[in-house]
């Protein structure tokens, strides 16, 4: 089932929970929708801004494992600036 | 808003068809759940491609085992609004996602399947999952005892 897409025509991280690792030093953990010019749209969005965090990432990460994504924001556009590396998170280890 | 009940009617009968039972409605959940006795499963149905192709099998192949909940409910995600709420408060420290399983014991959650843990994977690995936990937390009930 590795890659299997059930919305033909999508790219292969559609629907998949992703994190994005953000230019600015945000982190960001959603859902995948696609990519456009503008930058990475994805769905039920968490957000973690290490300015004003009061957890390390690895340990934002591990609770939105535990006990899943805490949604910020319904959709979002993440700037493709500001897009870097998108892992799903289901390779991030609890 | 739910899709029409002619386009969801096989996904319900895909949990229905492996006795699992529905709740539609508050008053449904809370006669199944509010007792909090014993081991129950809830599964978060949904329209989505994972549910169909995943999620849904994964149970199916799961109930095959001997040793399973004794209680078997599912609610519908984004179909039956109410009883999806209704049912997602019975163990509200977990986020919504669907389609997702909870294994509750005695009123408490024991184990929990996110929507995360079923993209991108087959239902063998996710039954194979669930069967772990259902060694782990419903043996002294039995193997394979189960009300309807």
């Amino acid at each position: 089932m590795s890659g299997h897409v059930f919305h033909p025509g999508h790219e292969e991280l559609h629907g998949v929970t992703v994190v994005v690792d953000g230019a600015s030093g945000r982190t960001y953990v959603g859902r995948y929708h696609e990519r456009v010019p503008k930058g990475v749209v994805m769905h039920d969005v968490g957000i973690l801004d290490p300015g004003s965090a009061t957890e390390s990432r690895d340990a934002w990460i591990a609770r939105q494992l535990n006990f899943g994504v805490k949604v910020d924001h319904r959709h979002f556009v993440i700037p493709t600036e500001e897009a870097g590396t998108i892992t799903p998170l289901g390779r991030f280890q609890p | 808003m739910p899709y029409s009940e002619l386009m969801v009617k096989p996904m319900r009968e895909d949990m229905t068809r492996m006795g699992v039972k529905e709740l539609k409605s508050v008053a449904e959940v809370d006669e199944a759940l509010g007792a909090g006795e014993g081991t129950v499963l809830v599964f978060v149905n949904s329209v989505c491609g994972c549910a169909a192709g995943a999620a849904r099998p994964a149970l199916a192949e799961a109930l095959r085992h001997g040793t399973r909940p004794r209680h078997l409910y599912t609610v519908f995600a984004g179909q039956d609004l109410d009883a999806a709420g209704r049912a997602r408060s019975y163990f509200a420290e977990y986020q919504p996602s669907s389609p997702s399983i909870a294994l509750l014991r005695d009123g408490e959650v024991v184990h929990f399947v996110h929507r995360h843990m079923i993209e991108g994977r087959g239902p063998e690995a996710i039954a194979a999952n669930l069967v772990a936990a259902f060694e782990k937390y419903c043996a002294e009930e039995g193997v394979g005892k189960r009300e309807e």
